[in-house]
């Protein structure tokens, strides 16, 4: 059977739709799953709110065997550690992105890139095996002499308050430190390297010492997107679980005591699930799961808006 | 005013003007040195407590699975965590299940989705939505994905829900964005004139797409596949809700609980039993040596692939 020009065409257009259809279709995923995560954990956290109310949110006390179940010292941890976390990670990150973009010579570039990059690779579990097994019980004298030293001055006395055990915020904190530095640090380094070098180099030729060029060129070039990079470490900080869930001590509290134990949303969610059997529990571990949804989307939210504009204004400028 | 006017009028001194420009005062050159030396200690550190944490882990790891060698990769879990004993079997194959079944779902969709967004979508509004929406969704907490496949998957099929491929679902969830990103930067690197080159023979989009474009990204997109496979077998919290808890082996990702590397370590590293927090140190050596197995690899690849693309 012949095959004319036009039937060839026919085919042809099919398959491109075809194509074109099934490519679509990965890409709606995205917005479907999205969406379909809001619906349900939405749905399924309708119990915990209508028993609870909006005084869910209010309520210090988490008591399951009462039926009272407040998510508020849960927040406050997440918001606490997450904090700790950004406060110690981005005075490191920056300083590693810019050793490896202006102080080390060529041949450490790479090797210093690989190292952050490692650390991104080790799994979050195992981070959090090393801070409850090797980590905590080596902080324990670390605190209590923190705190010992800052008794009596006024704010810092009652932050590093007496260190009860090594499981704490100041432990989560400082594990969720140690993994948003890769984060943080590879996209300040891409936002630095977007430096044009007419102005690093016309610093320098006006006599600036190379930190003087760091604050007055490269920072203030790039101060947009380091604060997106800070931000969606934040958001990561806030969502990473089961490394916070081991060292955090789980036991819910509020208090300015960083040497305290605490607790936070997504470590409530892991540790409390097995023993979660009543459906207000599961509804109410569900609706934890969505304020930190909720808090994780709003800060992505930011994130995302502040490094697109800065990319945009950078790409524009140069 | 009047030192603009005295300089021009005569020659002024030059040798103090110099020197002033060539020394720096000491009080810039100490704060140089010390913010330098301050980069340097970041680096210091991190590297300092990266060391550490393999150290201990390779440490602890090594002395379990050295003295357990065989049965440690042939035997199922022991029951007790207290008991000593071999085994972990069962969650070395349950990563490898639950994670191969998560790239067979994510990578195609991934892909695809990357494939619209960089030869159709380009830079209209939905596209750019469709974008916006994978970068919020790679910063979605993977606890709440388990959460999410676990009232949308788990819950409708009662106990039998519990099993390898509703974890892969939820471990696919996470790789899906990554998979999307990492893809379209690399199709955005394709150069263009091999695509006009391709549709100018009479090609459709579609063709260009499978037979120039996508051959050409080849290594740069398995290589951004195999970290979002690598982040995912190392991932505990979407597990925690939708695996279940089996000791023994189960190659069905369909039927039956199963288990995985990074929950065992979750769960001993919970007890305070000195044979369970072996058994997490066991644990945490063989996913590690997984994760970066697989990190390994996609470095080699994406470097040839950054070698062609020049």
């Amino acid at each position: 059977m012949a095959v004319t020009l036009d039937d060839l065409k026919g085919n042809k257009q099919l398959a491109d739709r075809t194509f074109r259809g099934a490519t679509l279709m990965g890409g709606t995923a995205i917005a479907v799953i999205l969406g379909l995560i809001s619906w349900t954990i939405a749905s399924k956290s309708s119990l915990a709110f209508r028993t609870e109310g909006l005084s869910f949110f209010t309520e210090r006390r988490w008591a399951p065997a009462d039926d009272v179940f407040g998510a508020l010292s849960f927040i406050y941890g997440t918001a606490v550690t997450a904090l700790i976390a950004v406060v110690l990670a981005v005075p490191v990150s920056l300083g590693i992105a810019l050793f490896t973009t202006h102080v080390a010579p060529s041949w450490l570039k790479r090797p210093l890139v690989a190292m952050t990059d490692l650390v991104a690779v080790v799994p979050s579990v195992v981070f959090g095996l090393w801070g409850i097994i090797f980590l905590a019980p080596k902080l324990v004298p670390v605190f209590t002499k923190l705190s010992s030293w800052s008794d009596g001055i006024p704010i810092l006395g009652s932050i590093f308050g007496k260190a009860s055990a090594g499981r704490t915020f100041m432990t989560a904190g400082l594990i969720l430190a140690l993994m948003i530095i890769p984060i943080i640090t590879s996209i300040s380094r891409e936002v630095i390297l977007t430096c044009p070098p007419t102005d690093s180099d016309g610093a320098l030729a006006l006599g600036a010492t190379r930190w003087e060029m760091i604050t007055g060129a490269v920072l203030t070039h790039s101060a947009g997107g380091i604060v997106g990079a800070v931000m969606l470490g934040l958001g990561r900080a806030m969502g990473e679980t089961i490394a916070a869930a081991l060292v955090i001590g789980s036991s819910p509290a509020i208090t300015a005591n960083l040497f305290s134990s605490g607790d936070s949303l997504p470590s409530v969610i892991a540790f409390e699930w097995g023993e979660a059997t009543s459906d207000t529990k599961r509804s109410a571990l569900i609706a934890m799961g969505l304020t930190l949804f909720l808090m994780t989307l709003l800060v992505n939210f930011i994130a995302n808006y502040v490094v697109n504009r800065a990319m945009k204004r950078m790409r524009g400028e140069s | 005013m009047t030192t603009v006017l005295e300089s021009s009028t005569g020659p002024a001194p030059i040798s103090p003007l110099l020197t002033d420009l060539t020394t720096v005062s000491t009080r810039r050159r100490v704060k140089n040195t010390v913010m330098t030396t301050l980069m340097g200690m970041s680096v210091a550190v991190v590297a300092v407590v990266l060391f550490l944490v393999l150290a201990t882990v390779a440490s602890k790891g090594w002395s379990i699975v050295a003295s357990e060698f065989p049965q440690w990769f042939t035997k199922d879990i022991q029951l007790s965590p207290r008991r000593p004993g071999p085994g972990m079997k069962a969650a070395i194959v349950g990563t490898l299940v639950a994670t191969a079944t998560a790239t067979a779902i994510a990578v195609p969709l991934g892909i695809a989705g990357a494939v619209y967004l960089n030869e159709y979508g380009k830079t209209s509004l939905f596209a750019r939505t469709l974008r916006f929406l994978s970068n919020v969704m790679a910063g979605v907490p993977s606890i709440v994905m388990g959460l999410f496949i676990y009232v949308f998957w788990v819950v409708p099929r009662g106990v039998d829900g519990l099993n390898g491929f509703s974890g892969a679902l939820a471990l696919a969830c996470l790789m899906l964005p990554i998979v999307v990103r990492s893809t379209e930067e690399m199709l955005r690197l394709v150069p263009q004139n091999l695509r006009d080159a391709s549709l100018a023979l009479g090609a459709t989009t579609s063709r260009t797409t499978l037979t120039v474009v996508i051959p050409r990204a080849a290594s740069g997109i398995i290589s951004g596949s195999l970290l979002a496979v690598a982040r995912a077998a190392g991932e505990t919290a979407p597990l925690i809700f939708t695996i279940g808890a089996a000791k023994r082996t189960n190659w069905n990702p369909f039927s039956g609980t199963n288990t995985s590397l990074s929950l065992q370590i979750y769960a001993n590293a919970k007890e305070s039993f000195p044979t369970a927090q072996e058994r997490a140190w066991g644990a945490a050596l063989t996913l590690i040596i997984v994760a970066f197995m697989f990190t390994f690899v996609a470095r080699a690849l994406s470097g040839r692939f950054a070698k062609n693309s020049t």
